[in-house]
C-alpha cells in the first residue's frame, strides 16, 4: 500500500512538473515563413518569439475540424479571427512592446503564447 | 514542414495604374520573365491578371512594381464563400461524429443493457474470459475507430505540455478499458469481487461525446447567425464602367474611383458619391432606419444597402474593408470574440483545471484504495474514471464566449454596434444617462417650424421673399429658411438692397419691396406695430423656438419661427431609460431658456445650459464622484473627450456614415430608442452569461466530488462512468443552447 501511496504522490507531483512547471521551447518567428498549425487539440508551435517593437507575421494553418479550434484570439492587443480550414490565415501583429502576449481559442483549451523581446 | 510549401496555383492579381491597353503586354511580359510563371493572362477590362505556376505572390508583385504598376493580391474569396465553405466543412464533421457515435452506441448500448438487466459483467471463468476478450476487442475497434480524435489530440497536447478536454476524455476511457483488459486476461491479479469489466463505460462514453459534439456544433452554428447576415448583405459583383463599357466584375476587384452602375432592386456593392441619377435606397439593414432614404447628385451611399427606386451612377470612394459594412462586420466580429471581465475569473479556472482534475483522480483513486470497502481497486478506477469524465472545462469556458456572440450580434441586428465585451457589460449597469442636446436630442438641423402670417400676406410669398433676402447668408436660422421654401418649389427672386444691422436683423430690397428681418427691437426702432403677435412670438419661444419678425413695405407680415425639432421618439426613449431606472441628465451649449423648453418638452429635469465644450467631461466626473455609471451620449467631435471619460461612450450614427471606432457603443440610427435597446441587450446578455457561468460552476464543483464518491459513504451511492459521460457531453450543449435562448431576445416594443 504504502508503494501505492507513494506512485500516487510521485504521478500528482509529475502532473504539476509536465503540466505547469515545464518551460517550454519558443520558436523563433524570423521571417513570414513560420506556419502554426491547429491540429489534434495544439498549436505547433505553440510558443513563439517575435522581436519588440517591429510589426510581424504570423501564419495559420487549421487542420482540425473541431469547433473549438476556429476562433483565435489574442486578448490583450484586442485581436480575434476566425481561422479557415486547410487555408493559411496571415495574422500581423502590430508593434508590441515586450513581454508574454497569449493567444487561444475560446475556450482557452488551445494555448500559446507569443513572447516579445 | 508547411511554411516552406512552394505555391502551386493560379493566382488573381488586381492591377492598379495600368492605363492604357499597351499596359498589357509589358505586364504580361514582366511576370512571364518571373521563374515558376507558366503562364500570365491579364484582363484589361477588369484590370486584373491571372498567373499560374510556382511562383509566390510576393515576387510576382515586385515584377509588376519593378515594370511601373502596382498589384495586389485579389481577395481569393469572399467572406460569403468562406462562410459555405465552412457550413460544407461543418456538415461533413457533423456526419463524420455522427457516424462515430451511432458505431460506438451500438457496442455501448447492447453491452450496458446486458450489465444492467441480463447478466453479470464479471470474468470467473475461461468462457467469459474469451467472450469479454472478444468485447475487449470490439470495444478497441471502437476507440480507434470511433475516438481516434480524443487519443491523438490528448497525446499531441501531452506532449506539447497542456492538457485539454481530449486528455480527460483519453485517461478515463482508456483506464475503463486497460482495467478491464487486464481483468480479462489475469482474472487472479484482482480480488474476486472486483473482477468486473468496463468495457461498455468507454463505448458509451465515446458515443455520448462524440453526440454531444455533433449537437454542439449544430447549436454553435446558430450562435453566428447574426454576423452570417450581416456578411450575406455585401453583394457579389460590382457593373463598373470601365473604357466607356459596362462590365461586371468581382466585388474585391472594385477600385476606388470607379464609376458603377447600380439598377432598381440591386445592392449597393461599396461605399461611394452618386454622380448621376437619383433613388431611393433602404438602409434598414445597417440603421434599422425603416424608411427609404432619397439619394442624388452628390449624396453618399453606402455598400450592402438596397437601391429601390431609380438607376444611378456612383463614384467609388470606399472599397474592400473600408466600406462601413466591412467595417462593421470587423468591428461585430472582434466584439463577438472579446470577453468581459465577468468571464475571465472561468478563464483562469479554465487554464488549471484538466491537470487539477488529474490530480483529483489521483488522490480519488487513493482515498479510495486507503479507505474504500472491498473491492477498493475496483471502486478506485471506477471513482478515478468518472472524476476525468465527468469534469468539463468546455462549459466553463464556453460560459461566457457563447452569451457574447450572440448578444453582440443581436444587437447588430438593432442597429447597436457594441465595440467590446467591457462594453457591454458596463451598458447593463448604467445609473446615469448623459444626453447631449443638439444631434442627440434634437434632429441637430434647425428647421422652419411655424410661419404665422397676417391676413393680408399669403405664406409663400412671405417665404419667397424670406428666402431671397437670407439667400446670401451662410447662418445656420438663413439656410434653414432658403431650405423650406426650395423644399416647396418655391423660386427665389433677385436682392437689390441689402443691409445688416448688427444685432437686431436685416434690412432689404427685394423685387422692388422693402423688407425688414429681424427682432422685436428692429421693429419697433422702425415703428412697425406688432399687436398680438408679440405673445405669439413669446409662446414660440418659450416653446424652444426663435421667432423672427418680418416686415414688408413697412407693415408687419410675418414671425418665421426657426427650431432644431426634437427628433420623433426622443421623449418615448427618454421615458424608456427613465422607467428603467436610469437618471437622465441633459447637456448643452445652448441658452437656459432653449435648454429648459427642451428639457420640459421631453421630460428630463436635471439639464445644464450654455455647458462649454470641455465642461461637459467635467459633469461626467463629478456624476462618477458620486458614485455613478455614467452613460455618455453624443454626436459632435466637441462630445468626444466626454464620450471617453465616461464609463460608456454612446455615438449617436448619422446615417452610415458613423465613425464606428469612436465609442464604446455605437448607434447605427439616430433614435435614442438605440439607448434602451443597447442598455436591455446588455443586461439580458449579461444575465445569460451569469446563468451560464453559474449553472457550469455548480456542475463542475458538485460533479466532481459527486463522481469521486462523497456521497458513498452516506447514502451508498457511486456514479457510474457513463452517467458522467451523458452529463458532460451534455453539459456544454447546455451551455451553448442557453445562449442561443438569447436569439428570441425582444428590447421593448417602440
Amino acid at each position: 500500500m504504502l508503494f501505492i501511496n507513494l506512485a500516487g504522490i510521485a504521478l500528482i507531483a509529475l502532473i504539476v512538473w509536465w503540466f505547469w512547471l515545464y518551460k517550454t521551447k519558443k520558436v523563433e518567428v524570423r521571417d513570414t515563413d513560420l506556419v502554426i498549425t491547429v491540429e489534434n487539440g495544439i498549436y505547433s508551435p505553440s510558443h513563439i518569439k517575435v522581436p519588440a517593437g517591429s510589426a510581424s507575421e504570423i501564419k495559420f494553418m487549421r487542420i482540425d475540424q473541431s469547433p473549438c479550434s476556429e476562433m483565435l484570439l489574442i486578448p490583450d492587443i484586442q485581436l480575434s479571427e476566425t481561422l479557415p480550414i486547410n487555408n493559411l490565415k496571415t495574422i500581423h501583429l502590430p508593434a508590441l512592446s515586450a513581454g508574454e502576449y497569449a493567444f487561444h481559442c475560446q475556450m482557452k483549451m488551445y494555448r500559446g503564447q507569443i513572447t516579445v523581446e | 514542414m508547411l511554411g516552406h510549401m512552394a505555391i502551386t496555383s493560379n493566382l488573381e492579381l488586381i492591377i492598379e495604374g495600368a492605363g492604357c491597353s499597351s499596359c498589357v503586354g509589358k505586364i504580361e511580359t514582366a511576370l512571364k520573365q518571373v521563374s515558376g510563371v507558366n503562364a500570365a493572362e491579364m484582363n484589361f477590362a477588369q484590370r486584373t491578371v491571372n498567373v499560374s505556376g510556382s511562383a509566390s505572390s510576393t515576387e510576382l508583385i515586385n515584377a509588376i512594381e519593378k515594370a511601373g504598376y502596382n498589384a495586389k493580391l485579389s481577395e481569393a474569396e469572399s467572406e460569403e464563400d468562406a462562410i459555405s465553405e465552412k457550413e460544407a466543412a461543418d456538415l461533413v464533421y457533423y456526419r463524420r461524429l455522427m457516424r462515430d457515435m451511432t458505431i460506438a452506441l451500438s457496442l455501448g448500448v447492447p453491452l450496458m443493457v446486458y450489465g444492467l438487466f441480463i447478466g453479470e459483467m464479471t470474468v470467473n471463468t475461461f468462457w467469459e474470459q474469451l467472450a469479454w476478450f472478444v468485447v475487449g476487442i470490439a470495444t478497441l475497434y471502437v476507440m480507434v475507430f470511433s475516438g481516434r480524435h480524443f487519443y491523438v489530440g490528448a497525446w499531441k497536447s501531452f506532449k506539447n505540455h497542456s492538457a485539454n478536454m481530449d486528455t480527460l476524455i483519453a485517461l478515463g476511457t482508456g483506464t475503463a478499458w486497460l482495467y478491464s483488459m487486464v481483468v480479462v486476461f489475469a482474472p487472479e491479479a484482482v480480488p474476486e469481487m472486483a473482477r468486473h469489466v468496463y468495457f461498455e463505460a468507454t463505448a458509451m462514453i465515446i458515443g455520448l461525446i462524440n453526440l454531444g459534439l455533433a449537437l454542439e456544433l449544430k447549436a454553435r452554428g446558430r450562435t453566428s447567425e447574426a454576423i452570417k447576415r450581416l456578411i450575406g448583405l455585401q453583394a457579389k459583383t460590382a457593373r463598373v464602367i470601365r473604357d466607356d463599357k459596362e462590365v461586371d466584375i468581382k466585388i474585391g476587384q472594385v477600385l476606388m474611383d470607379d464609376i458603377v452602375r447600380v439598377r432598381p432592386g440591386e445592392k449597393i456593392p461599396v461605399d461611394g458619391e452618386v454622380v448621376e441619377g437619383r433613388t431611393a435606397i433602404d438602409e434598414s439593414m445597417l440603421t434599422g432606419e425603416p424608411m427609404p432614404v432619397e439619394k442624388t447628385q452628390g449624396d453618399e451611399v453606402a455598400a450592402g444597402t438596397i437601391n429601390k427606386a431609380g438607376s444611378i451612377l456612383f463614384k467609388a470612394t470606399r472599397v474592400g474593408k473600408d466600406t462601413a459594412l466591412a467595417q462593421i462586420i470587423n468591428m461585430v466580429k472582434r466584439a463577438q470574440n472579446s470577453k468581459p471581465s465577468i468571464g475571465r475569473m472561468a478563464d483562469v479556472i479554465s487554464g488549471y483545471f484538466v491537470p487539477v482534475i488529474m490530480i483529483t483522480a489521483v488522490v480519488s483513486a487513493l482515498v479510495w484504495l486507503n479507505f474504500g470497502p472491498d473491492p477498493t481497486i475496483a471502486f478506485a478506477i471506477v471513482s478515478a474514471t468518472t472524476v476525468l469524465i465527468i469534469a468539463c472545462p468546455c462549459a466553463l469556458g464556453l460560459a461566457t464566449p457563447m452569451s457574447v456572440m450572440v448578444g453582440v450580434g443581436k444587437a447588430a441586428e438593432a442597429g447597436v454596434l457594441i465595440r467590446n465585451g467591457e462594453a457591454l457589460q458596463t451598458a447593463s449597469k448604467i445609473t446615469v444617462m448623459v444626453l447631449d442636446k443638439t444631434g442627440t436630442i434634437t434632429l441637430g438641423a434647425p428647421k422652419v417650424t411655424d410661419v404665422l402670417v397676417t391676413r393680408e400676406h399669403d405664406e409663400r410669398a412671405v417665404l419667397q421673399l424670406a428666402a431671397t433676402l437670407e439667400s446670401g447668408s451662410e447662418h445656420p436660422l438663413a439656410m434653414a429658411i432658403v431650405e423650406t421654401a426650395q423644399d416647396k418649389g418655391i423660386k427665389l427672386g433677385k436682392v437689390s438692397m441689402f443691409n445688416a444691422i448688427a444685432g437686431h436683423g436685416v434690412e432689404a430690397e427685394v423685387d422692388g419691396k422693402y423688407l425688414l428681418f429681424g427682432n422685436e427691437k428692429l421693429m419697433r426702432e422702425k415703428g412697425i406695430e406688432l399687436g398680438v403677435y408679440v405673445e405669439k412670438a413669446q409662446a414660440l419661444a418659450e416653446d424652444a423656438k426663435t421667432p423672427m419678425y418680418f416686415a414688408i413695405d413697412h407693415s408687419f407680415a410675418a414671425i418665421i419661427a426657426v427650431a432644431d425639432p426634437i427628433k420623433d421618439d426622443s421623449i418615448a426613449a427618454i421615458k424608456r431609460l427613465q422607467k428603467n431606472g436610469i437618471r437622465v441628465v441633459m447637456l448643452t451649449g445652448d441658452n437656459r431658456d432653449t435648454a429648459k423648453a427642451v428639457a420640459n418638452k421631453v421630460g428630463i429635469t436635471e439639464f445644464f445650459a450654455e455647458v462649454l465644450p470641455e465642461e461637459k467631461s467635467e459633469k461626467v466626473k463629478e456624476l462618477q464622484m458620486h458614485n455613478e455609471i455614467v452613460g455618455m451620449t453624443g454626436d459632435g467631435i466637441n462630445d468626444a473627450p466626454a464620450l471617453a471619460l465616461a464609463n460608456v461612450g454612446f455615438a449617436i450614427g448619422t446615417g452610415t456614415d458613423v465613425a464606428i471606432e469612436s465609442a464604446d457603443i455605437t448607434l447605427m440610427r439616430g433614435s435614442l430608442h438605440g439607448l434602451a435597446d443597447a442598455i436591455a441587450i446588455s443586461k439580458a446578455t449579461l444575465a445569460n452569461i451569469k446563468q451560464n457561468l453559474f449553472g457550469a460552476f455548480i456542475y463542475n464543483v458538485a460533479g466532481v466530488p459527486f463522481a469521486a464518491g462523497v456521497l458513498y459513504p452516506f447514502f451508498g451511492i457511486l456514479l457510474s462512468p457513463v452517467v458522467a459521460g451523458a452529463a458532460m457531453a451534455f453539459s456544454s450543449l447546455t451551455v451553448v443552447t442557453n445562449a442561443n435562448r438569447l436569439r428570441f431576445f425582444k428590447a421593448e416594443e417602440h
